[in-house]
């Protein structure tokens, strides 16, 4: 069942991951093990992905293949139902802190993207401006600015317009939704939600009350002009594994109040160009690979800051091989190089020694580059009205087609 | 040709706004507007019209004790210290079509303003009602902050307030909170010289308009324009923004061509001999699949938005 998180008492002890910090114990890296056993969520093993090319009829996606997404929830139980001819929705979501979005954001909406058109089922996006005007003191004005931009590179993922809606909470929040919402709420007590997120007596109520808001999307009744007659319709959640405490709390919540819990499947968390215990920030450019870089950007920051498992020198290198554990190219490598013999031609050979760290750095970079090229075509063909058009409450009569 | 203070007057009427008009000479300032209508029971506003460095312009209107200072205003804007200066006169004419000491919240109304930010000074809400020249400056109407906010969205605007005399830190982790009111359509008009700025008014404060009730338009930057043309990003062609087949095809064929002459040379001839075709189709088909899906999908969600953009303003028949 769920376990109680603990932080406060912790923090020094072992790892931190809720939805405001990810830091692994002693400067190390992330156990994912002791996460999925500590969060109760289940490994995601290959007779998954399998399943899922089963059902699919097409190969799955590098992320599934790669591990990248390597815990789920009850994603067993929307493949029956799935199986059955019950269709189900996804529902993600982004917190528009900063208008520049990096590699690791995109990885969520990759993999959703691949989602919808694998199953042809449709999607809610949610954009948390109202989270970030209170955690970060944005003000309300700069929040929906940000919602919207962010919004842009969202829709550059590739999703159908006519299977998904985007939608703000400023926006949105109200009607069914906030029903919901007060719903949810009535069946959470204080000392939960502290014991779940670590609020503290100084945390203005906004921070108390928002959790919420994160959860109900989870349920078809909170979109009235979507599912308006498919009330049992089920939820899949993809997300970065620190989100799993709201829909711990959601998943408590559903079955109390009649609806069906929301299944999830999460991924690991995606490294700083400096190695695994750096810190991806917002104000260090070259911790990360942004959606904006140019190729002379990319190609700078891959060979001066990426982190490599490289020995130092040629011959201690082709004596001994690189460190594959903590060689940042090619984990990036792993994340988004789609040829599987490729990897794992590169892997062998770099970690006998046979390959050097220049020659790896090389195909990252281009393969960074045509991805964030990719991107960026797309995101100059998103106009304001796209933007309008997928935040519009309208309906979608061709969602599961 | 922008609209008159008589059709202004008349448009208030039909949407059953509540004000109250009062004629006197020509004043071009706040203290001499104050002389005719001081007593009138309606506070009076002060209205600048201001320009940045990109060439968009905003104005400003607030209460005419409101403290306004355009270098904390230009940091807050996300423009930096001295981003914003007192528009040309000749841009008052241009662009908001009203003569000099006229600048009005109302000139919103007119085509040539579209682009310009309005700021609107929270403190307008506390009055009971404000005054402000209704395109001309021998005419002074009042109305409360409810009224100003019913003409506003009438054009298409979003009203919304202000604290101009707050002075926030903006720093790394502090970003300019009025950014949202930057102008995010381009400017259609020619590049004005750079001309002396607006007349000063006799206090020494930077007026553009003795305007002083202040019924001011907030613009919501990315509110109804219709000309958004996307910036191109560091030598990347932009897309088109519309759903334009004949584009999309050539898209199409020219990403084929390209891996199709990759694909065909004396070495995959050699090596393949008649099966080159079976090779290659497979190839393409390989690399080619998820590129021309995402193509296809950018065609469907443009045209999607433009049949959306016209349904929304569709005008239904008249009975």
């Amino acid at each position: 069942m769920e376990k109680k998180e603990d932080q406060q008492l912790q923090q020094e002890e072992e790892q931190v991951v809720n939805p405001w910090e990810v830091s692994a114990k002693d400067g190390g890296k992330i156990d994912y093990d002791k996460l999925i056993d500590k969060f109760g969520c289940q490994r995601l093993d290959q007779s998954f992905v399998d399943r899922v090319q089963r059902l699919t009829s097409r190969p799955p996606h590098v992320f599934l293949r790669r591990g990248v997404f390597f815990a789920h929830r009850d994603l067993n139980e929307i493949l029956d139902a799935y199986e059955r001819g019950d269709k189900f929705y996804l529902y993600t979501g982004r917190g528009p802190s900063s208008e520049a979005l990096h590699l690791g954001h995109l990885i969520p909406f990759m993999f959703t993207k691949y989602l919808q058109d694998a199953f042809k089922v449709p999607l809610v996006i949610q954009l948390t401006d109202d989270e970030k005007c209170m955690w970060k003191n944005l003000s309300v004005e700069e929040s929906q600015r940000l919602a919207r931009e962010n919004a842009k590179d969202i829709i550059a993922c590739g999703f159908d317009i006519s299977k998904t809606f985007i939608f703000s909470d400023f926006d949105y929040v109200g009607g069914a939704f906030y029903k919901n919402m007060v719903k949810v709420a009535k069946c959470v007590t204080y000392n939960k939600v502290v014991g779940i997120f670590g609020f503290t007596g100084e945390d203005h109520i906004g921070k108390v009350s928002f959790p919420p808001v994160q959860a109900v999307p989870s349920f078809p009744s909170s979109f009235p002009h979507l599912f308006s007659s498919k009330d049992d319709l089920r939820c899949l959640i993809p997300c970065a594994i620190d989100q799993d405490p709201y829909f711990r709390m959601t998943r408590d919540v559903a079955p109390r109040i009649g609806y069906h819990k929301p299944a999830l499947i999460e991924s690991l968390f995606f490294p700083a160009l400096q190695g695994e215990t750096g810190k991806m920030s917002a104000s260090d450019p070259n911790s990360a690979i942004y959606v904006t870089d140019s190729a002379k950007d990319i190609k700078f920051k891959v060979n001066k800051h990426a982190f490599t498992g490289g020995q130092e020198s040629i011959e201690k290198h082709r004596q001994y091989g690189a460190n594959l554990e903590v060689d940042i190219p090619i984990k990036y490598l792993n994340f988004f190089l789609e040829d599987d013999a490729e990897l794992e031609h590169i892997k062998k050979e770099y970690g006998a020694g046979r390959m050097l760290t220049g020659e790896v750095k090389k195909r990252l970079i281009e393969v960074l580059t045509e991805l964030v090229e990719r991107h960026r075509r797309a995101r100059a063909a998103v106009t304001d009205e796209m933007v309008d058009a997928f935040m519009a409450v309208r309906p979608l009569p061709n969602m599961f087609d | 040709m922008g609209s008159s203070k008589d059709q202004l007057l008349v448009r208030l009427k039909e949407l059953q706004i509540d004000f109250s008009q009062y004629e006197h000479p020509v004043v071009l300032t706040v203290e001499a507007q104050a002389k005719y209508v001081g007593n009138k029971g309606g506070a009076l506003s002060k209205n600048l019209f201001l320009k940045d460095k990109k060439h968009r312009y905003y104005i400003v209107s607030a209460l005419a004790d409101t403290k306004v200072d355009l270098k904390v205003l230009s940091q807050r804007l996300g423009l930096g210290k001295g981003g914003l200066r007192m528009a040309p006169e000749q841009a008052l004419g241009e662009i908001l079509q009203v003569p000099l000491g006229c600048v009005t919240p109302f000139a919103v109304v007119n085509e040539s303003a579209r682009h310009v930010s309005l700021l609107l000074d929270q403190g307008i809400k506390t009055q009971e009602r404000c005054f402000f020249h209704p395109l001309s400056n021998d005419i002074s109407i009042s109305l409360d902050a409810h009224g100003l906010d019913k003409f506003l969205k009438s054009t298409g605007r979003d009203p919304s307030y202000v604290d101009l005399e707050a002075n926030p830190p903006v720093g790394k982790d502090q970003p300019p909170d009025l950014a949202a009111f930057i102008p995010s359509g381009s400017t259609v008009l020619p590049d004005l010289p750079d001309e002396a700025p607006a007349s000063q008014d006799s206090t020494g404060n930077h007026v553009s308009a003795g305007t002083k009730s202040a019924a001011v338009i907030a613009v919501k930057p990315s509110g109804n324009v219709q000309n958004v043309k996307e910036k191109p990003v560091n030598g990347a062609r932009p897309s088109i923004p519309s759903a334009d087949a004949g584009k999309f095809v050539e898209e199409l064929l020219d990403k084929t061509s390209t891996l199709l002459l990759s694909e065909i040379s004396e070495d995959s001839i050699k090596q393949h001999g008649g099966q080159l075709g079976t090779e290659v189709v497979n190839n393409i088909q390989k690399c080619l699949r998820e590129d021309l899906k995402n193509l296809a999908t950018i065609f469907k969600n443009t045209a999607y938005t433009e049949g959306f953009y016209a349904g929304i303003h569709y005008q239904p028949k008249r009975l």
